[in-house]
């Protein structure tokens, strides 16, 4: 059978998966958490709670600050000691609630967890309506767990006019060295397809698909299993050709619907609701136990060898890294992930891997562009990644635009195919955010 | 020889055709234009820097002779001399300028705040801002990319490759503000250039609080306000931690200079003696 893939460009880097297998690991709560207000993409949530205050794992200590946004629970128990300015990982400041427990309330989280039962049985949550679950994911601060953290909640209630057919689960980990959504599968098939079955329940569709990289035969059996022995219609397991971004939205949606997501267009416009693979298992553990997003797995890749691990949401970095032996931190994947200048930073909902390999410290050394076109060919969104390059660079945005700017998902798959190793994504990153602006502002003059 | 006379009268007719064609295009559409617009135009810089606001010198030239008055018009770059003559060509009266000057509100010399990493990326500051604070911890200091010097229209900066940031020469700095607008941290500003050059300005850029501001850099304004307490002008405030000098205000008395605990207000071409100076 053919394999299902998205058409133009991509790359296939060295994937070095060797966490793969290795099962999940539930670190120990920490005694200290730190929560930033603004984990998600959308407004930041405001906190609820004050200096002072005590407050119990699980409880709401910020509300989300607009539509899109989301709401943020502590994973521990204890007092909050103050709400102030900490470091993102690249050292920018940025608001967040400092939560530090005691021995009490270590013992109280520890009892919580070993005698947690489910809230709701299967027949109370088949009895819920579409609705209901998206107030349950709403009030569990779900975001998108892949990365690029988009409130699931918003995702769920298409804009009116459009409608969803299809609900694809993201469980392609397309990024080299991450093993997280993998070892989830392995581990939580049976609790994830009944999170995808709720959420195809919360978007109205009668079509669920999970799409899984064919890199992963141990998962897509499991998942396979899983999905046959669940009895939900209309859900089916994808195995997809092993090629990057294949995790990208529009390049997802391309793969398994066939459809093109229109330039400057929303992705429901092509009926396809995408969610990640971790998200569905929050949903399942939102709306069968109550329990808002605490905690998330992570990849930690430190060259030969890695781990899974399941960690409390603000935990501070540091405490996780058990090795001083690297020369570079990177937070996610090697091809998106964003270097870190610090371990002194928690970790947010969106981290998906700790990458300490030394392979990726260094950048080759910078070399004249030569005019071959590999960035072209390697560009799944069909742009001219050395054009629009250049141009950004040159601040010649409207000219930039014209090129289509905007439509640069930052994959990075021109500078991985590049052999002049040239910094062609850093200047389209300055001149998409320009443009972006720009047409924002265009949009708001419009209005007004 | 019948070829050779051939060959002239053919493209000799061609030749007269397409003269007559273009002169009868060029006075057909003929646009008449104010001669003053060429007169001001060649008085002005032609850096086509864009320091007046329009989009550049011949914009501005047009903009002169149409509009009645020049109070919003003036072109930093030519200075009050050039303004004048600009003036008198089109029968108005510029209104009064003092010349301005760029200066680098950050002191972090590469010694002088601890470096956090090593920037392997795009070489630019605008690259370096899009993704956290740089080679430095500090969140608003200057990334030392040169993108304010490769702005520079005039040649008027230059990077220094020993503190790492960039200077301004000052004999060349025009005050377009190109640089301003080229700097993704904003810490470059346009002050008045002052008598004999001399000023005084906040070389801190940093809004973090006192404690934090001190980690990152040693010469980091700390909000302290000890320069506002002292201040017989009332030119100084302090907000975001970060103090500022309103540069309308400011009479150079530089007792400021001195209080500052972290030495980042910095008092620049006066002279030795300081009686002189507070005099001026």
């Amino acid at each position: 059978m053919k394999l299902h893939t998205f058409k133009i460009g991509g790359v296939h880097p060295a994937e070095n998966k060797v966490a793969a297998g290795k099962p999940i690991v539930t670190l120990p709560l920490p005694a200290e958490v730190v929560l930033p207000v603004a984990q998600h993409i959308g407004a930041p949530a405001k906190p609820v709670v004050k200096k002072g205050d005590k407050v119990k794992r699980g409880d709401r200590v910020a509300e989300a600050g607009g539509f899109v946004s989301a709401h943020i629970h502590t994973p521990i128990s204890g007092t909050v000691v103050k709400i102030d300015v900490a470091r993102t990982p690249q050292g920018m400041p940025v608001e967040a609630i400092f939560i530090k427990s005691d021995e009490a309330d270590r013992e109280a989280d520890a009892a919580a967890i070993a005698g947690l039962t489910p809230a709701r049985s299967d027949a109370e949550v088949k009895a819920l309506d579409g609705k209901a679950i998206i107030d349950l994911i709403k009030e569990a601060g779900i975001v998108g767990l892949g990365g690029a953290t988009f409130p699931t909640h918003v995702k769920l209630m298409p804009p009116p006019g459009s409608k969803a057919e299809v609900v694809i689960i993201n469980a392609v980990e397309c990024e080299p060295c991450l093993s997280c959504d993998d070892m989830l599968m392995r581990e939580n098939a049976p609790e994830i397809v009944k999170g995808v079955g709720l959420l195809m329940k919360a978007a109205g569709v009668g079509k669920g698909v999970i799409a899984i990289e064919n890199n992963k035969p141990e998962a897509i059996a499991i998942m396979t299993d899983a999905v046959a022995s669940s009895g939900i219609s209309g859900l089916e397991v994808m195995p997809m050709k092993v090629k990057y971004p294949q995790g990208g939205e529009k390049q997802l949606i391309e793969a398994v619907t066939g459809r093109e997501v229109p330039s400057g267009g929303l992705p429901i416009a092509t009926g396809a609701i995408v969610q990640n693979v971790a998200t569905a298992y929050a949903v399942y553990r939102a709306v069968y136990f109550n329990e808002p997003i605490l905690d998330r797995v992570l990849t930690i890749h430190t060259g030969d060898d890695g781990k899974n691990l399941r960690v409390a949401l603000g935990t501070i970095l540091a405490d996780i890294v058990d090795t001083d032996d690297y020369e570079k931190i990177i937070l996610g994947g090697p091809m998106m992930g964003r270097t870190a200048s610090t371990l002194q930073t928690p970790m947010i909902k969106g981290t998906s891997g700790i990458l300490l390999d030394k392979r990726y410290a260094h950048r080759r050394e910078m070399e004249p562009c030569i005019r071959c076109g590999a960035c072209v060919t390697a560009c799944p969104m069909g742009l001219e990644p050395y054009l629009i390059s250049t141009l950004s660079r040159l601040k010649e945005y409207d000219e930039a635009e014209n090129e289509k700017i905007a439509n640069c998902i930052e994959c990075g798959s021109c500078n991985y195919a590049c052999p002049a190793s040239r910094p062609i994504l850093d200047f389209i990153r300055v001149g998409k955010g320009k443009v972006m602006a720009a047409i924002r502002a265009r949009a708001a003059a419009a209005k007004s | 020889m019948n070829v050779i006379l051939l060959s002239i009268i053919v493209l000799g007719t061609i030749g007269i055709v397409g003269a007559a064609v273009l002169f009868l295009v060029a006075r057909r559409f003929h646009v008449q234009e104010d001669p003053r617009i060429d007169e001001v135009e060649a008085l002005l810089p032609g850096a086509n820097c864009g320091g007046c606001g329009r989009s550049g010198c011949r914009d501005f030239a047009a903009a002169c002779v149409k509009a009645d008055s020049l109070e919003s018009l003036n072109c930093p770059s030519s200075g009050a001399e050039i303004m004048k003559k600009i003036g008198d060509i089109v029968g108005l009266t510029p209104a009064v300028t003092k010349p301005k000057i760029a200066v680098i509100k950050c002191n972090g010399t590469c010694d002088l705040r601890p470096s956090l990493a090593r920037f392997e990326g795009g070489p630019s500051c605008s690259v370096m801002a899009s993704l956290g604070t740089g080679e430095s911890p500090c969140p608003n200091g200057c990334l030392g990319c040169g993108d304010c010097v490769e702005a520079c229209p005039y040649g008027a900066m230059k990077m220094n490759l020993e503190t790492g940031l960039p200077e301004v020469i000052e004999d060349k700095c025009v005050g377009c503000g190109v640089c301003v607008k080229s700097c993704p941290r904003s810490i470059i500003e346009l002050r008045y250039k002052g008598p004999r050059g001399m000023r005084v300005y906040v070389a801190c850029s940093n809004r973090e609080k006192g404690a934090q501001a001190m980690k990152e850099c040693k010469v980091a304004c700390i909000g302290c306000s000890k320069c506002v307490k002292v201040c017989t002008h009332d030119a100084i405030t302090v907000s975001g931690n970060l103090s500022y000098i309103d540069f309308e205000k400011c009479k150079l008395c530089r007792k400021c200079v001195d209080v500052c605990p972290t030495h980042a207000i910095h008092a620049v071409n006066f002279p030795v003696k300081k009686a002189e100076a507070v005099s001026e």
